[in-house]
């Protein structure tokens, strides 16, 4: 089974968003760079098929040289080769044509990404790469077995779960539950120094038609003082809560 | 031309977010001089949606789509919108809409933007404000594609009446052997609690509830007040309560009227999931936590003696306002 896990490089969950060139750029001095986590769950769930089935793991990230440090982190976990499509990522159509021309390139069964990134969080790429393929589509997955070409894999849905039975080649949107957050793997010197000599291989931008384009970038207004409320006078309260703010 | 909203019903019954999507569509149709029609599965009647400005709903009754099944769904809605020659097309951000919603795109050809919080501030260009950096900013974002895909943050347009006559007509798509490769097995759904997508008051709890016995009391109120249970990341992760509740920026978005949050500290990303709530309470015993910068109303107080009185005073005001 080929497997390819697809890693969005995203600011780390506590950095401070702000905009520069007259609000139209994300500014990412200062910031931090993660896999995003739901890929980062994806990717564990992908190193236990890759240890316990066999499975081949390539990662790839659409983006300039600057996410090749996030994707050495996924080659440090155990992933067996990288793939960076040189492109800036510009929206989820973008970004989902260059990673089906990889996934039709390689070949593989079973493609692994996130259900939203945490920076545009479009929630749009998965879908869109499995459309384009031809390939079955299931999304904020939460379990995945594989047996030969079948897969069984429990979506999350408003309210409850469902479980469904998909033959390869799939795409899933995962998120936590794919793997639990104690079996999430922090890379150690051993993998470190294996991925230093894994392939990392920077292949063109095959096409970079858009559909969507982000114009200006502007932050909430500050919220307003909290209204402090007496522990002894929960009346208020509910008064406040009744009258002032239309809430119950 | 028209603008086609994707209308969401369960058991036959529009859910009321659906009568969002359809206020949010007659706005956009108004913009463009159009009308809204309305695409269905399974759904009893037309509920509403003339209420809130749709003028033609096309129903699907086929007993194949009588269950939710994203690609068969996405392939009825695209040929909704070519029979209508719809050139925008309106999805909720529930998780059968976010599914189905790049399927669609891609059908359509339709550039999309999911998570618009207002009215398109112009239709040449197609230019709308949507979340991005889970709600800690907006971006501008303008479609260039022929036909518009708009997925609407929920609760942020809100209800507007604009009455219309409705008329139904059924819509009979043709889908493929392929629209049917991921084969439900089982639903398994709470089917009398109130999910954290679709309620309109949320109470949730964290780590400073101490454990999972103590939870009955969250339960209590979120009983009076008619709403859904959530949780922080960590009270997941250490199984005090299922993974389904945890809400923040790695787990469920919440965007209800009200937010109770009991026992959390405000971790930035914990409030980055629930910021699009529009009023938010804490109760935390620490006046330091930072939940209170983000909160409308606090109580700085210990949950073990404040919850049990909130519960007492909220049954005598339910009572009296029955
Ligand atoms: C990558 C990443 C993603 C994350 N995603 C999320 C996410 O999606 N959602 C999320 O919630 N967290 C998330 N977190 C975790 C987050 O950083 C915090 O650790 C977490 O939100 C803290 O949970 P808590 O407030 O329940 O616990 P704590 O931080 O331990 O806070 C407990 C609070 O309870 C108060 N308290 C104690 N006793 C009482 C009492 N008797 N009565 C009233 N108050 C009391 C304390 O004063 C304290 O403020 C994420 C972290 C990372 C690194
Ligand atoms: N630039 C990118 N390179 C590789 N994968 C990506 C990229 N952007 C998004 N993805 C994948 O698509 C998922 C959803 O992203 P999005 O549609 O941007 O919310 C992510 O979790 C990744 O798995």
């Amino acid at each position: 089974m080929k497997i390819l896990v697809c890693i969005s490089h995203v600011p780390d969950t506590t950095s401070k968003i702000n905009f520069t060139d007259n609000d139209t750029q994300f500014d990412t001095s200062g910031v931090q760079f993660v896999i995003n986590p739901n890929d980062e769950f994806g990717l564990t769930r992908a190193m236990w098929f890759q240890e316990k089935q066999g499975a081949s793991v390539d990662v790839v990230s659409v983006g300039g040289a600057e996410v090749e440090p996030t994707l050495r982190k996924a080659l440090a976990i155990g992933a067996d080769a990288a793939i960076r499509v040189d492109a800036v990522a510009t929206d989820g159509y973008q970004v989902a044509r260059q990673l089906s021309a990889v996934v039709k390139d390689g070949g593989y069964d079973l493609i692994i990404a996130g259900r939203e990134s945490i920076d545009y969080n479009g929630g749009m790429v998965p879908g869109m790469i499995a459309a384009m393929t031809g390939a079955s589509f299931v999304n904020t997955c939460i379990s995945l077995e594989i047996d030969g070409s079948k897969a069984t894999a429990i979506r999350e849905i408003d309210g409850g779960k469902e479980t469904v039975t998909v033959n390869l080649p799939l795409v899933i949107g995962g998120q936590k539950g794919l793997v639990e957050e104690s079996d999430l793997r922090i890379p150690n010197m051993r993998g470190i120094m294996m991925a230093r000599k894994k392939p990392l291989t920077v292949v063109p931008s095959t096409d970079a038609t858009t559909e969507t384009n982000s114009i200006s970038f502007t932050k909430p207004v500050p919220k307003g003082q909290v209204t402090l409320v007496d522990a002894g006078d929960l009346d208020r309260l509910i008064d406040l809560l009744h009258n002032e703010a239309k809430a119950i | 031309m028209s603008v086609l909203v994707y209308t969401e019903s369960e058991n036959g019954s529009f859910k009321k977010t659906t009568y969002e999507v359809a206020s949010y569509a007659k706005g956009v149709a108004d913009m463009m001089g159009t009308d809204v029609a309305a695409i269905s599965f399974h759904a009893n009647d037309a509920g509403d949606l003339g209420t809130y400005g749709v003028s033609r709903l096309h129903n699907i009754s086929d007993s194949k789509l009588e269950q939710f099944n994203a690609a068969a769904y996405a392939n009825a809605i695209a040929q909704a919108a070519k029979a209508e020659n719809a050139k925008v097309v309106v999805i909720s951000s529930s998780a059968n809409s976010k599914y189905l919603g790049s399927l669609v795109s891609v059908h359509l050809q339709a550039g999309y933007v999911s998570n618009v919080t207002e009215l398109p501030s112009s239709t040449e260009p197609f230019t709308v404000k949507r979340t991005v950096f889970t709600n800690k900013a907006f971006a501008d974002t303008a479609i260039t594609t022929a036909v518009k895909l708009v997925g609407i943050s929920k609760n942020a347009y809100g209800l507007k009446e604009n009455a219309t006559d409705c008329t139904i007509q059924e819509f009979a798509p043709t889908l493929n052997d392929t629209d049917f490769n991921v084969q439900v097995q089982s639903v398994d759904k709470a089917i009398d609690k109130v999910t954290i997508a679709d309620a309109e008051v949320v109470v949730s709890a964290g780590r400073g509830m101490k454990g999972p016995e103590n939870w009955g009391m969250i339960e209590e109120l979120a009983e009076v007040l008619g709403a859904a249970t959530a949780c922080s990341k960590p009270v997941s992760d250490l199984g005090w309560r299922p993974h389904g509740e945890h809400v923040g920026q790695t787990g469920k978005p919440v965007a209800s009227n009200l937010y109770i949050a009991i026992g959390i500290s405000g971790a930035i990303q914990h409030l980055a999931g629930i910021n699009s709530s529009k009023i938010k309470v804490v109760i935390n015993t620490d006046p330091e936590a930072p939940f209170f910068k983000a909160a409308d109303y606090g109580v700085v107080g210990d949950a073990f003696e404040v919850v049990p009185v909130l519960i007492e005073k909220l049954k005598a005001f339910k009572a009296l306002n029955a």
